[in-house]
């Protein structure tokens, strides 16, 4: 099992390294000098230099890339080009913001979908089951921002039980921060917790038909016993890399989320790094994002081969 | 089945049929909610009541519904209603459009790949899984920026609108990445077709790869890439309408849905309901097109022969 580990972990790295490749190429693919494009019609000899010194376009690509790639290994990005302060400095506040966020949503999100799902299974075929899929199908249908809309026009605007903007700072203590991104942590929630969801009902009710479960049955085991002692031990390894590759997806869910909600974090940054050409901070936030939804990806993997006795014994 | 359909020969002419399955009522919906949608795209010009990004001269702006804007008005006095309609057609169109991209260059690549096999297999399919390991919506706005960078070299070459330029560049952008996905699907699908004896004796034969594709492989996997059409659909239509929201999709004098919502955003926080009725939209569609695509899977999930 260490040896598949290991050999998933090692697979994981090379994919870490050929995707911040593919993102630094891709500033590279197209022709034309990026330093006049970048200025536009303000373009004249020397400012079009200094933004190529600045951005160090004067040297070969691999070097760039791999100087590039080391100083992300350390933490420099180098400088951004609206601020022209280091985008490290400017990126570490707002990945606490969307990280504790993320935590967040996922807290409230694993444990509720687990539960319905187990649920749901229980209670084949009834009334809460059927309501529970109808829901599910809706809300992975949605667009997020209009479940966000939805909710901040009823509980925050309407009845102003919620802010309306979620503000925070550091100073801030932890429940005022809790009830402040309550409403796009919920929104993150509906977002994910449907496939989560529905995979749990899915690999419990699979592994209820096989034969032991009915044995169990048979010895006079109430149904939920069964199912949580019997059943759901079986049926984790799917709900476990299910579970990861949703917060996998909740990297780019809190894109979208934070700008309905006015939310300090990173995606807003890269938001508004893109749509000011910002190419240095765009690189950070995009290989941040990109290292974090691979690192649950082989988290998820690594997870499911832990929990699966078949997978733990390579063929 | 033919056992149940002997003893109710009424029942099977009475349900809707398609592909001579049953359709149950939520497919129904699905299918209701797609008509009413291409409908009122096709005809948005005889339906809407103003024209296209037209301010009405009485001009207030946040007006609640009323009898004169069925929907209100938006932040510089724009009839909402006609928006949506006008809109319908840059939103659901261009994520055909992007959909139709990507499932050409999928099929194509996907198709060649199983059929070729060997290292055009090997590189594809690595490359895949690289697309694949990073999120579409990241690697997408780092596109755009690097294209967008270059706009204006573009734009003064070819003489096209920025706009314009903007909403191709989404369009490829997202057609290329999407293909991926499509890419996978359809070298799954066709790897167990071509596996069979009457491709390889099409190829004993010695027909070309294109005829082989053509004739022998793409009428057998045409029922699981339809489904995947159909959620291709919803991703493309759900990414094309995010980047709106999020100010980087389609840019005025152009307007979809996204940018709609994007435009409205401030309405909510005075207790408006204005970006509700074309995020609304958005949702009405993609759950249409789902309940479509979840029956379409039921279907081909299931057994031959059994009943619908």
């Amino acid at each position: 099992m260490l040896k598949l580990i290991g050999q998933r972990l090692a697979l994981g790295l090379v994919t870490l390294l050929l995707a911040s490749a593919l993102i630094f190429f891709t500033t590279t693919l197209l022709p034309g000098d990026f330093a006049s494009a970048m200025l536009g019609q303000q373009a004249t000899a020397e400012n079009t230099a200094a933004i190529r010194a600045e951005l160090g376009l004067d040297r070969p690509v691999l070097v760039r890339y791999l100087d590039w790639l080391s100083g992300a290994a350390h933490g420099d990005f180098g400088n951004s080009l609206a601020s022209h302060r280091p985008v490290m400095e400017e990126i570490r506040p707002r990945l606490a913001n969307t990280f504790f966020l993320a935590i967040y949503a996922a807290l409230v999100a694993v444990p509720l979908s687990v539960f319905l799902g187990i649920m749901a299974a229980i209670r084949q075929g009834t009334v809460f089951d059927r309501g529970v899929n109808v829901g599910a199908l809706l809300t992975i249908s949605v667009p997020e921002f209009f479940l966000g809309y939805l909710l901040l026009m009823f509980l925050a605007a309407h009845y102003r039980i919620f802010p309306v903007l979620s503000v925070v700072n550091p100073s801030m203590p932890l429940y005022t921060r809790l009830y402040v991104t309550f409403l796009p942590m919920i929104t993150l929630v509906l977002v994910i917790v449907a496939h989560m969801m529905r995979m749990t009902r899915a690999s419990v009710l699979q592994v209820m038909a096989s034969p032991y479960i009915e044995m169990a049955y048979l010895k006079g085991l109430p149904k939920w016993r069964v199912v949580v002692q019997h059943a759901l031990p079986n049926a984790l390894a799917p709900i476990v890399n299910v579970i990861a590759l949703n917060l996998a997806y909740l990297v780019v869910g809190v894109v979208v989320v934070e700008r309905v909600f006015v939310y300090p974090g990173m995606g807003q940054m890269l938001v508004d790094a893109v749509a000011k050409r910002n190419i240095p901070t765009v690189l950070a936030c995009g290989l941040i994002f990109a290292v974090v939804f691979i690192a649950l990806n082989i988290l998820a993997d690594v997870l499911s081969i832990m929990s699966n006795p078949r997978l733990r014994h390579p063929r | 089945m033919a056992a149940v359909d002997v003893k109710s020969p009424v029942k099977k002419s009475r349900g809707i049929r398609l592909f001579g399955h049953r359709m149950p009522l939520s497919a129904q919906i699905g299918f209701l909610i797609i008509f009413i949608n291409l409908f009122l795209m096709i005809f948005a010009p005889v339906l809407a009541p103003y024209g296209e990004g037209i301010v009405p001269t009485d001009m207030t702006k946040w007006a609640p519904p009323s009898a004169e804007h069925w929907l209100g008005t938006d932040a510089i006095g724009r009839d909402i209603l006609s928006q949506l309609l006008y809109g319908a057609r840059l939103s659901i169109g261009l994520s055909l459009l992007t959909t139709i991209i990507a499932f050409v260059i999928g099929i194509i690549t996907g198709f060649t790949a199983a059929i070729m096999g060997r290292w055009v297999d090997v590189t594809l399919s690595r490359f895949a899984d690289l697309i694949l390991s990073m999120p579409t919506l990241i690697f997408c706005l780092v596109i755009i920026t690097v294209v967008m960078a270059r706009e204006q070299g573009f734009v003064d070459a070819t003489g096209v609108s920025n706009a314009f330029f903007e909403g191709m560049v989404i369009v490829l952008v997202i057609g290329f990445l999407y293909a991926v996905p499509v890419f996978r699907l359809a070298r799954a699908v066709s790897m167990n077709i071509v596996a069979l004896e009457y491709v390889e004796a099409a190829r004993l034969r010695g027909e070309n790869i294109w005829w082989v594709i053509r004739r022998e492989v793409l009428p057998n996997a045409v029922p699981p890439l339809v489904a995947e059409f159909g959620l291709r659909f919803c991703f493309t239509f759900l990414l094309i309408a995010s980047l709106s929201f999020l100010g980087l999709g389609i840019q005025p004098p152009y307007q979809d849905w996204g940018s709609m919502v994007n435009q409205n955003a401030q309405a909510i926080f005075i207790g408006k309901p204005q970006p509700l009725f074309a995020a609304g939209a958005i949702a009405i569609l993609t759950i249409g097109v789902n309940l479509v695509v979840d029956w379409l899977l039921s279907i081909y999930s299931r057994a031959h022969g059994e009943n619908a």
